[in-house]
């Protein structure tokens, strides 16, 4: 074992981007979850977007094009668990793992084709100035830009959730929606737009996967990243900030055990490679202080 | 304008014809996709649906359909029970190995003596590595209240990657040079879950598949613990003025359903499967999800699931071989069909009703 | 001058006509009462009025304009503002935030707080706008409601059983701000079913029965009594309540303490009080004052500490709710749905909910249904609860037909101790002096009581003791025969000055 090959400096810088897939899963999940929706489905849009967001980005050549299709995908994708759990007031439970199966499977249906062909790649954006600075250069400005466009979401939400009157809305409809509805709030419609913003930051966390991190497309190839995302929403207790503590810690998790295969620790691959979905149940077994929005998971239908 | 008015109580009619619509709401849609994909809409349909029971090879394909329907059945009636209490174990396919592998581990334990009370143990281990599984998230959410749903998912990868190091370290078969994989335990006499009538596809899974399709009939309409499944999982503050423990609901729950996807587990490593391999879970635990929803949670109804979801998955390999379908296409359309059947379920709470809206 | 004509307003629903035909109008400045009994279509009017339900016929004229909103927006647009029986509010959220959500066009927070600021001075509403809601008294609740409407500087407020979760002193300042606001011009729909503060404050009334308008008067020229049967349409009867000495001590709490449940709960503090047989110790108090809890420590759904309760010489207060069925002490929890009763299981299914251990409906956990489908019957007949057949689902029932289910499931138990939470809330004239009658007929056959209400009228019309919930407190009961009002509002005021915000909760 070479625990001298692992260099500090590349960990830290490669914790940031393994941990944007799942902090742009989330950032969307988390609005979901204050509008009052639990979506299971994290996994399924997740997957589907990874695949969209790979194929037009090999057919036009372009990763952000690529990105742009993950994002309507994941949506396209969200607003059917919208329409069914919204207007057709299915269960929420039931209807997310249903378009996590759903999702897996027409991810590989429409993947066929692709399996082993390389993705236009996004170079890394070296940042004037900032980038130069020693040792936190490296790590933190120097990545390809979807690791700002996380940062920049979870800044927005923050500042959306808290400061504007559509935040307060939102917010309003995931606590109680008998009440939004009456002082007149369109809870179905607000809950749909939520639903499929949720979807579209799925459908990106999923194409980073398959665009920049990986960069490739494999059946299954989120492996649980989705799942993961809606452990740290819960950790996160359904606040922004802390989301991005959340996926930060998950990311080192992923960045040190992969070091530390490649460092030939004596500890089997295998529970190295568990290690990551291990420290999420500890993680959320110690956070578990958050309030949940009071309307989460529940059907809302207006009556007389 | 369209408006849904709840109904006084639920249509025991609908509750029945429901799973019809999805079902074949479910053709057409998964027709058109065939038709999509280029393959003949009805051909793929008949070939999925009606060669695994009636075509002329059917001899060969009937046996299957108990072999996969017999999992199935067993890890669904187990779910059921969680999921009419509100206890939400999506980890089945985790228990499932978990079960499995200790289930193989007490056979390989005694390899090469001969007992009859081996295979007893192995599966009296089997249910317990299965349920040992669901008490993770079980103990957790009553003691911290984790989230069941989380980690029993969680629970699943660390699972898989248990079973890859069994089958590549621990297990691996001391005389199989050196490929990964256990000892097959369907040549080991006292370890075989064998066929009970030759050809016929029975094995001891399928007689439990059965035994717990009737214990779940009686326990929920006739023992005062099915009512309290109910009571919980429709109204958690009554059930527990009636008395109902919520933390003892949540562990016996997750405790039914992980032994029997425990038992499910070791019936298929010592039969049908043989052996413990890295590959050996095929996605029992998740379709077994569907299986408990398509059969509206009632045994009845997922013992009829379970088999109309084992001839997917044996028309699919048809198809697949015969059509050149892509296998994906089939997981797609057991996804699709559980969408369908939730879609559809809005119709035995509610009636549609056409005109001008009450509500705004 | 009128401000809004209501003219032959209809609105049906399956198997119901909530309006028939209702006009009638509102003059400026005014405060108009509706008063009706539940179901008798108020809630659908206002609900009309409000733009949350749309009319099948007639129309509405707002300062001789047309007005129909399409949705509460329009209405409050147009100026309806409207305080809602069961508080719109939003416990996660703060005063102003609240607040904020009532408003069109609401401006920063930080000024909606200092809005809120300036009119409760101005209409000595006090409230700190910084407040989370969940953490604030049913009266202060009330006053986010009203200053939220207030800030809408409204034509017309509608007050929708403005003073069912108040304090008589609380009571008192609710109407002298609705007496200030209507000098200044504001109309007031004030709906109600308590006819002495219809006399008090409004100086019109409407009657509705049935969805249609069965008369109006001038309140303070009318007679309770006319106005009660106006209502009813029937003479009412009076239950009977017969002098008997009580028995021996049934149920003794002592220094009875439980933390809250939960993040907006009660904690209990320090409860003792015995109840004897024969006797119906009435608990009066504003809602979340602990009335919840109390039940859940009783009937056994929150465990306290041994020595706590005691039934006779057993200690119970470790036991689970069944252990106390079986030694006699019966439970009726104030929600009907979901908690005394599973909504969507059949009246059969709801018999066995807590009838099992009295009724033997079960051996060896083995059910028997047809027990279980009699008692049901029995439950329905003897109290002449209304319905197709055992069959239906609690959820079909009317309100007051599956209270009276609710309860004749208990009593018909034979408890030696029974306890009710709101018997009779929403629960129509008849149906309730029938609840009362079977709650005095228990007591006189040996039972004692606890009857938990917050409808002062009814607590003195059958509890022989009175006591008030406060904060978790409970005072030293007192005999009911010869309260004043007064008293009883010191009572349930508790020492603390109520003026003051609560610091704990």
């Amino acid at each position: 074992m070479d625990l001298s090959s692992i260099n500090p400096i590349l960990l830290l810088a490669s914790l940031m981007v393994a941990a944007t897939p799942i902090l742009l899963a989330a950032i969307g999940e988390l609005i979901v979850e204050r509008a009052g929706v639990l979506n299971l489905g994290v996994e399924g849009m997740m997957i589907t977007g990874a695949v969209c967001g790979f194929v037009v980005a090999v057919s036009t050549g372009s990763p952000w094009l690529g990105f742009i299709g993950a994002a309507v995908g994941g949506a396209f994708l969200a607003l059917l668990f919208g329409i069914l759990t919204q207007y057709l007031l299915s269960n929420q439970v039931a209807t997310g793992l249903a378009l996590t199966l759903f999702g897996l499977g027409l991810s590989a249906l429409i993947g066929q084709g692709y399996i082993g062909i390389k993705a236009p790649s996004f170079p890394d954006w070296h940042i004037p100035l900032l980038g130069d600075i020693p040792i936190i250069g490296p790590i933190v400005f120097q990545h390809d830009p979807m690791v700002y466009v996380g940062l920049i979401l979870v800044a927005a939400t923050w500042w959306f959730l808290h400061k504007t009157q559509g935040g307060l809305v939102l917010r309003a409809v995931g606590e109680n929606h008998d009440a939004a509805h009456a002082l007149g709030y369109k809870v179905t419609r607000i809950r749909i737009l939520a639903i499929m913003f949720g979807g579209a930051c799925a459908g990106l966390g999923g194409a980073y996967l398959s665009l920049v991190r990986v960069p490739q497309w494999t059946e299954g190839m989120t492996a649980g990243a989705g799942w993961i995302a809606l452990a740290i929403v819960v950790f996160a207790g359904w606040k922004p900030w802390r989301l991005l503590l959340g996926a930060y810690l998950f990311g080192g998790m992923t960045v040190l055990q992969l070091n530390l295969q490649a460092a030939g620790l004596a500890i089997p691959v295998e529970y190295l490679s568990m290690s990551p979905y291990i420290a999420t149940i500890v993680v959320l077994v110690i956070m578990s202080a958050g309030r949940a929005p009071r309307s989460l998971g529940r059907i809302f239908h207006a009556s007389r | 304008m369209i408006t849904l008015e709840k109904r006084a109580g639920p249509s025991k009619a609908w509750a029945l014809v429901t799973p019809l619509v999805a079902v074949a709401l479910t053709m057409i849609v998964g027709g058109i996709l065939f038709a999509a994909l280029g393959k003949n809409p009805f051909e793929t349909i008949r070939t999925i649906f009606l060669d695994p029971l009636f075509s002329e090879f059917a001899w060969f394909y009937r046996p299957q359909l108990l072999i996969k329907g017999a999992p199935l059945v067993l890890i669904a009636i187990g779910l059921s029970f969680g999921f009419r209490a509100g206890v939400w174990n999506i980890g089945a396919e985790g228990q499932y190995i978990m079960g499995a592998i200790c289930g193989a581990a007490v056979g390989l334990a005694f390899h090469p003596m001969e007992s009859r009370l081996i295979f007893p143990l192995m599966v009296l281990a089997g249910a317990f590595g299965g349920w040992a599984w669901a008490m993770i998230p079980g103990v957790l959410r009553v003691k911290f209240g984790t989230n069941e749903i989380l980690v029993s998912l969680m629970l699943v990868y660390v699972a898989e990657q248990l079973l890859a190091s069994m089958a590549l370290g621990a297990m691996r078969n001391p005389e199989g040079m050196g490929f990964p994989g256990s000892r097959n335990l369907a040549q080991y006499p006292s370890a075989a879950n064998l066929e009970l009538i030759k050809d016929s596809g029975m094995h001891w899974g399928v007689v439990a598949a059965l035994i717990a399709v009737i214990f779940a009939y009686v326990t929920l309409s006739r023992h005062i613990f099915g009512f309290q499944v109910r009571l919980a999982g429709q109204s958690p503050r009554a059930a527990n003025f009636a008395g109902v423990n919520p933390a003892g609901m949540i562990l016996i729950c997750l405790g039914i359903s992980g032994a029997l996807a425990g038992l499910a587990g070791l019936f298929e490593v010592a039969g049908p499967a043989g052996q413990i391999s890295i590959d050996f879970n095929v996605g029992y635990g998740f379709t077994a999800i569907i299986v408990a929803f398509l059969g509206r949670l009632h045994p009845i109804g997922i013992l009829l699931a379970g088999g109309l979801m084992a001839l997917t998955y044996i028309g699919g390999e048809i198809a697949q071989s015969n059509l050149g379908l892509p296998g994906a296409a089939i997981q797609l359309l057991q996804g699709m069909l559980l969408f369908f059947l939730l879609a559809v379920d809005m119709l035995t709470n509610y009636r549609i009703k056409f005109g001008k809206g009450g509500t705004v | 001058m009128t401000l809004l004509s209501l003219q032959g307003l209809t609105k049906a629903y399956p198997g119901v006509v909530a309006n028939d035909n209702v006009s009638f109008e509102i003059g400026r400045g005014e405060i108009h009462a509706l008063l009706g009994e539940n179901g008798a279509g108020k809630s659908t009017l206002v609900k009309t009025i409000y733009g949350l339900v749309n009319p099948d016929a007639g129309s509405m004229l707002l300062e001789g304009a047309a007005f129909a909103p399409p949705e509460p927006r329009a209405a409050r647009k147009a100026g309806v503002a409207m305080v809602f029986q069961h508080f719109s509010l939003f416990d996660a959220l703060n005063v102003a935030e609240n607040i904020a959500l009532g408003m069109e066009n609401p401006p920063p927070l930080q000024d909606v707080a200092e809005q809120v600021r300036e009119v409760s001075d101005q209409y000595g509403l006090p409230l700190d706008p910084s407040r989370v809601v969940g953490d604030l008294s049913a009266g202060e609740r009330q006053r986010v409601e009203i200053i939220r409407c207030l800030l809408q500087d409204p034509k017309l407020l509608i007050m929708d059983e403005p003073t069912s979760v108040l304090t008589p002193q609380e009571v008192t300042i609710l109407f002298e701000t609705l007496r200030k606001l209507a000098s200044e011009g504001t109309s007031i729909l004030y709906i109600s079913h308590k006819l002495e503060e219809i006399r008090a404050l409004c100086d019109h009334a409407t009657v509705l029965r049935m969805g249609h308008v069965v008369g109006e008067c001038d309140p303070s020229q009318t007679s309770a009594r006319e106005m009660a049967e106006l209502m009813v349409g029937a003479v009412l009867q009076v239950p009977e309540k017969p002098d008997k000495p009580a028995g021996n001590v049934a149920l003794t709490l002592t220094g009875l303490s439980a933390p809250a449940p939960h993040e907006f709960g009660t904690a209990l503090r320090d409860i003792s009080l015995t109840v004897r047989r024969g006797e119906v110790l009435g608990v009066g108090g504003v809602a979340g004052n602990g009335q919840d809890e109390l039940v859940a420590a009783l009937s056994g759904e929150m465990r306290v500490s041994s020595g706590m309760v005691r039934m006779g010489d057993d200690d119970i207060g470790h036991m689970p709710p069944n252990a106390r069925r079986a030694l006699g002490l019966c439970a009726a929890p104030e929600e009907r749905n979901g908690h005394a009763a599973a909504p969507d299981m059949t009246l059969i299914e709801n018999a066995l909910l807590t009838g099992n251990v009295r009724k033997e409906l079960s051996s060896r956990g083995f059910l028997k249904w047809d027990r279980a489908r009699d008692f049901a019957a029995e439950i329905i007949e003897k109290f002449d609860v209304r319905t197709p057949s055992a069959g239906s689902t609690a959820r079909s029932l009317s309100g007051g037909n599956l209270q009276k289910f609710v309860i004749g499931r208990e009593i018909l138990q034979d408890p030696d101790v029974l306890i009710i939470n709101q018997p009779t809330w929403g629960v129509d004239a008849s149906a309730a002096a029938s609840i009362r009658q079977a709650i005095l007929d228990l007591a006189v056959a040996g039972a004692a009581v606890i009857l938990i209400s917050q409808d002062l009228d009814e607590l003195m019309e059958i509890a022989d003791q009175f006591s008030a919930l406060n904060e978790g407190r409970m005072s030293d009961p007192r005999p009911a025969k010869g309260l004043t009002i007064d008293e009883i509002g010191l009572m349930l005021g508790g020492s603390h000055d109520m003026e003051v915000s609560h610091v704990d909760a």
